[in-house]
């Protein structure tokens, strides 16, 4: 394709542990466009990102500039190449002024010292040529998140950038503050600057870029026009679920209470309230589903319910079975017959170089059911692992095989079979489809749903609407904190309602927030 | 070719590189370089006596290269083996001189006493770095120092024989003293102790709970944690396991090869045994091999010193390119990628 500024030419990126982040990706950016990539998160967006700007190599596939084919071994070649990027978590030195971490690096030089004056000169000038007005002699920890990321974006300019990366910047912006972003980068934009948007905020992306590549389960969609789209079909090329699931669930009594959470409220560090009176309860042979856009209380929460609270409770009781699991800890949490699939694979559920057969074993190797007394018995554990994988459809070459050699929807396959083979009383489930391909999703979904209906209580916590609606008994919407609704019957309720909900726009009375709370 | 062949075929290339190395140093020092190569890759396994040294001295290799082993397994950087190879050298050396037992009960006391020593002294990085997360590679090296001034002190002021020229300890009392095991060579009682050792550790890694704690630990902490595994004592039982072995290597090498303890420097056994466990895979079987290969190719610089015009340093070239190889991850990494990239489109 000509009159490409940038192309990457079915690009594969495998990490050293297995894992396949990139398949033959393709993303083309043309000179003056702002450029969305966005996906959910591990859809591989991030190491896309880290490839063209150098902090990663390609494993395959390459990497063309102004049809020019370039080898980006380091940030320092991308940023002499004129890519310059703005981290997500800034890359600013707290104890320096503004114009100090500007010139950091390239610092102008009078006589054996750092030209401090020039370097004022340097900053004042390149904020008034973008219009980003920062004051160059403030230091940078007393800055605002939105005025250290202008001073990101300069100091990208400052060094010759043409093409501009940004990672998710509207992740820790105000509204008001991602206005004035979005200005800034029309601005931009129109002094001849390319910019590569990178989002999972489809609004955001629909106000402010002219195309969109989608990327899903390290897979890269066509570029498409952003007019050209809806969200809605951007979200479904990002979940790749053009059909909506639907599951036949038969309807059950629910049994007795397994975890109750009652008037349960958490302090973060600095003092903020991380939850304000939560209550619910899961009873035995139901799921209840937690909805709520990202980081309203669920990942707080969660860490209550496994033994690793963040924070200080101050009021309400968490217990499982009657027992308070509030401070105990996550083996003695176990102990309570309760299960956990937690949200990141990579980190908590899985141990990447062991084997498959190791990591199925870890929440029962201790259970004497693998072997009494201190040794463990391997034909038990290879019998035990074989029906797993067998039972769960892991497609792999046998439990001998390190996990992190397979895809993502075969290790949380993997997670999620250990999860269940405990027969656990409570599941708590953190995003168990995140990031997985839809075959896998759907196969995940029925073993839940086969657990319910054995008598497991399960909690299930959720970004995914459909998978949402579409699983739950009943659902709970947590929007700062704090319980916003109560459905006994999710899948009556409609998407559209769902969002006003977890949006804090709607809010239903006490009175039928408290029902989620049984005896 | 399939990418779990990898990290042996790696080794195997590290050690052909470090060896091709050697033998161009060799053809530029030498006078008669073909002889000289000869003698180095021949002479250590030439004569009964030459083979004894090899296995003598590839012991206290095993010792550390094992203990290092379980250690970095456990993903645990410490390098303290060398500070508790001396001191529980000092201990045993200190009841051989001192206790009066008989030849059976003599040495199964020292041996034990260095070994407890060994496996308490250990357990102080441990517990630094399972309660306060102390770095402890840092805690090790740092102990190190401190066993070595302390153990030089007891050396010094208390076991001294003033009769002796040098800095040496009284005699050991005969009835300490390991049986040699092989006539004719020095080949001592300790290498049957540490196969049994490797052996148990062996079983222990493999096929017991702990092992299993240990491996998932060393493999990712937060997994390990997350699936109910106590890390923080496996942290600390790892240590404690750890330097039991290294002590143990201490007093079986004093017991086996010496008759007053004389060692006045850091014997060096302690950071051997993280080559020895580099190139072992961290497998406890495999420490077998690499200490013999290590023991091997010392040997043949020394005799390649003895016999010929090429210092036995030349050696230290070799070991030096084999760890910065082995350490260095992007070395081969692209040979790993084709085939890796070969095995993740094949499951798709």
């Amino acid at each position: 394709m000509s009159g490409a500024l940038l192309e990457m030419r079915d690009v594969t990126k495998v990490y050293p542990n297995g894992v396949m982040a990139n398949y033959k990706v393709r993303f083309s950016l043309r000179e003056g466009e702002i450029h969305a990539i966005v996906g959910e998160n591990g859809a591989g967006k991030s190491t896309l990102m880290k490839m063209m700007f150098g902090m990663e190599e390609p494993s395959e596939g390459e990497i063309l500039l102004r049809g020019e084919k370039v080898k980006l071994a380091s940030p320092q070649d991308a940023i002499d190449r004129g890519i310059g990027m703005v981290h997500q978590h800034f890359m600013l030195v707290p104890s320096f002024t503004v114009a100090e971490n500007m010139v950091l690096g390239m610092e102008p030089k009078k006589g054996l010292g750092i030209h401090f004056a020039e370097a004022v000169r340097m900053t004042e000038e390149m904020s008034r040529k973008y219009n980003l007005a920062v004051d160059p002699k403030a230091k940078v920890e007393n800055l605002t998140v939105g005025m250290k990321q202008k001073v990101e974006i300069l100091k990208a300019l400052l060094r010759g950038a043409k093409i501009l990366i940004l990672d998710e910047p509207t992740a820790v912006l105000t509204p008001q503050e991602t206005e004035e972003l979005f200005r800034e980068l029309r601005l931009l934009k129109d002094q001849g600057h390319t910019i590569v948007f990178i989002s999972h905020k489809l609004k955001e992306v629909k106000a402010i870029c002219d195309r969109i590549t989608i990327m899903r389960a390290g897979r890269s969609e066509d570029a498409f026009r952003t007019a050209d789209v809806t969200e809605q079909e951007i979200s479904r090329l990002m979940v790749g679920r053009d059909v909506v699931l639907k599951y036949d669930k038969e309807k059950r009594e629910a049994g007795e209470t397994i975890l109750a959470v009652r008037g349960f409220s958490l302090a973060g560090s600095a003092g903020s309230r991380l939850l304000s009176d939560v209550g619910f309860t899961v009873r035995a042979g139901e799921i209840v589903g937690i909805a709520g856009v990202e980081g309203n209380g669920q990942t707080p929460l969660v860490e209550a319910l496994t033994g690793s609270l963040a924070g200080t409770a101050v009021g309400g009781s968490v217990t499982v079975k009657g027992a308070d699991i509030l401070r105990a800890d996550i083996r003695a949490i176990r102990k309570h017959g309760v299960s956990y699939i937690p949200e990141d694979r990579m980190r908590q559920g899985a141990a990447g170089e062991a084997s498959i057969a190791d990591n199925l074993i870890s929440t029962q190797y201790a259970s004497g059911k693998l072997g009494g007394g201190m040794f463990m018995n391997g034909g038990k554990i290879e019998r035990l692992a074989a029906s797993l994988i067998e039972a769960f459809d892991v497609r792999c070459s046998g439990p001998k095989q390190p996990i992190g050699m397979l895809s993502g929807g075969n290790m949380q396959k993997v997670v999620v079979a250990r999860e269940c083979s405990t027969e656990p009383d409570l599941l708590i489930a953190e995003q168990p489809t995140r990031g997985v391909d839809i075959g896998a999703a759907q196969f995940i979904h029925r073993k839940l749903i086969e657990l319910r209906d054995r008598g497991c209580a399960i909690l299930l916590v959720s970004a995914d609407l459909n998978e949402i609606l579409e699983l739950s008994d009943k659902l709970l919407v947590l929007y700062e904190g704090r319980v916003t609704a109560y459905f006994e019957e999710p899948s009556a309720v409609g998407e559209e309602e769902l969002g006003l909900y977890m949006l804090g726009i709607n809010r239903q009375d006490p009175e039928q927030i408290g029902r989620a709370v049984h005896r | 070719m399939k990418a779990k062949y990898f990290e042996p075929f790696r080794t195997l290339a590290v050690i052909l590189i470090a060896l091709v190395i050697a033998f161009v140093i060799i053809s530029l020092v030498s006078d008669r370089p073909l002889e000289t190569i000869l003698i180095f890759l021949w002479e250590p396994l030439a004569t009964k006596g030459h083979i004894g040294n090899l296995i003598e001295m590839a012991i206290p290799l095993m010792f550390t290269g094992l203990s290092v082993s379980l250690l970095f397994r456990a993903n645990l950087f410490n390098l303290g083996a060398e500070g508790i190879f001396y001191f529980s050298g000092v201990v045993a050396a200190a009841i051989a001189i001192h206790a009066s037992l008989n030849g059976f009960l003599h040495p199964i006391a020292a041996i034990a006493a260095g070994s407890v020593v060994g496996a308490l002294l250990s357990a102080i990085p441990g517990i630094l770095k399972a309660k306060w997360n102390a770095n402890e590679l840092v805690t090790s090296l740092m102990f190190n120092n401190i066993l070595f001034g302390v153990g030089l002190y007891i050396l010094n002021y208390q076991l001294r024989d003033a009769k002796a020229f040098s800095s040496a300890s009284y005699k050991f009392e005969p009835t300490a003293l390991l049986s040699r095991i092989w006539p004719g060579t020095r080949v001592h009682a300790g290498l049957i102790i540490v196969l049994v050792m490797i052996v148990a550790a062996h079983v222990f890694l493999y096929k017991t709970k702990w092992g299993y704690e240990l491996r998932m630990t060393g493999a990712n902490r937060a997994f390990a944690g997350y699936s109910g595994i106590r890390t923080a004592r496996v942290i600390i039982l790892t240590h404690l396991i750890a330097g039991f072995i290294a002590g143990m290597g201490g007093s079986v090498e004093v017991l086996g090869m010496y008759t007053r303890f004389n060692w006045v420097s850091l014997p060096g056994y302690g950071l051997d045994g993280a080559l020895v466990a580099m190139l072992a895979k961290n497998n406890p079987l495999s420490v077998i091999g690499a200490a013999l290969f290590l023991s091997y190719i010392r040997n043949g610089a020394d005799l390649m010193a003895r016999l010929s015009d090429v210092p036995s340093e030349m050696i230290s070239i070799v070991q030096a390119i084999i760890i910065l190889l082995l350490s260095a991850e992007q070395f081969l990494k692209f040979w790993k990628n084709r085939m890796l990239l070969k095995e993740a489109r094949k499951h798709g």
